[in-house]
């Protein structure tokens, strides 16, 4: 169903802007290069963080945080391949695509410690970031429960991930 | 955050060559840097190509008029998750401009619209404390709600995925869950809170 929704999108987008006489064509590439732009500026970002962690999976430390966070992960049924990525997430965004991508690169994407990485990265926000950048926004001294309650939602989406990548596949 | 992210990047060489020294892998985490350097341009590579097609795609479709569409689709939901702030306008427009780019995936319009809706709201709370609305805004953008993860399946396909949408369903029930779950930790918080 995936497959066939973007395409469905993509036409079906295209033919409502036609139908305002708006410049359907000149939006898509306006957008594209926007896009490009994005892109580019978080490019410096990806290529330290995969050195980083391209370098802590040489070193072996990777496989050892995932055989220390087996017992935890496995209570759960998350994969404790995954626990780099669980780590990084709340944190900073290009760091965990750079992770995710690690681990579909080493354990493959349609593998289920793969698929968990992707739905992990499809489901789930950067936490501490966004937090910090609305509350210092708004001037916001005092969160409450805010953070709490966003780190609930965080684990319950890594348990998740787990659980849907095993129950669909 | 920019000082978080110095202090996890200098935590993650170092840890990196001092085990790697330790375990006898000290040449291949050498190697490994310039080999992930050269992974992070081919992963920008190869992102780059559905990303330019899709923030085109969005440009459409903001032009479309079918984002309001979206809009007036979730206002009953947005009166209810925010009872005060959907009265007034201000507010209530900034958080369905908001929540609408949240949906489609366009970070770089739902931000600085969170940001105004959460200004606002602070304003007609009058205080520096978050009250309810605001941690539930927090929440409702801390817990990814997109609908079409296109930037993962990218990151799918170009590590080689047959399918790299397959995982939309298992997203979406997993945003569901952890959404549901935020809320529902935020409500009982805030009676937790109160009482105190």
């Amino acid at each position: 169903m995936g497959q066939i929704l973007v395409p469905l999108v993509m036409a079906l987008v295209s033919v409502a802007a036609l139908a305002r006489r708006q410049d359907v064509y000149g939006a898509m590439t306006e957008g594209g290069a926007k896009g490009l732009r994005t892109l580019v500026s978080i490019v410096p970002a990806l290529v330290a963080l995969l050195a980083a962690v391209e370098m802590l999976r040489a070193s072996g430390l990777l496989d050892a945080l995932a055989a220390a966070a087996a017992p935890l992960f496995q209570r759960f049924g998350i994969p404790p391949e995954t626990a780099p990525l669980v780590l990084i997430r709340p944190i900073s965004g290009s760091a965990a695509l750079a992770v995710g991508a690690d681990l579909m690169a080493v354990y493959g994407p349609d593998s289920e410690i793969g698929r968990t990485a992707a739905i992990m990265l499809g489901s789930t926000e950067t936490t501490f970031y966004t937090i910090s950048v609305y509350f210092g926004a708004a001037g916001i001294r005092r969160s409450r429960y805010a953070i709490p309650a966003a780190l609930v939602a965080d684990l319950v989406g890594f348990a998740a991930a787990a659980w849907s990548a095993k129950l669909f596949f | 955050m920019t000082v978080a992210m110095a202090w996890i990047w200098t935590a993650m060489v170092t840890a990196a060559i001092g085990w790697g020294i330790w375990n006898g892998q000290g040449a291949a985490v050498g190697a490994a840097a310039l080999e992930g350097a050269a992974a992070g341009i081919r992963l920008a590579a190869s992102l780059a190509g559905a990303l330019c097609l899709w923030s085109g795609v969005m440009e459409v479709l903001q032009r479309s008029g079918l984002g309001r569409g979206l809009a007036r689709l979730l206002s009953p939901v947005l009166r209810r998750l925010f009872p005060r702030a959907a009265r007034d306008p201000e507010a209530a427009a900034c958080l369905s401009a908001n929540v609408t780019a949240n949906l489609l995936g366009l970070g770089n319009a739902a931000t600085p619209a969170g940001i105004a809706a959460a200004r606002r709201m602070r304003t007609l709370a009058g205080s520096d404390g978050a009250d309810d609305e605001l941690c539930r805004l927090v929440v409702l953008n801390t817990a990814s709600i997109q609908l079409i993860p296109t930037t993962v399946a990218a990151a799918r396909a170009a590590a080689g995925s047959t399918a790299p949408f397959d995982i939309l369903v298992p997203v979406w029930l997993t945003s569901i869950c952890s959404v549901a779950a935020g809320l529902g930790a935020a409500w009982l918080l805030a009676r937790l809170w109160g009482r105190r």
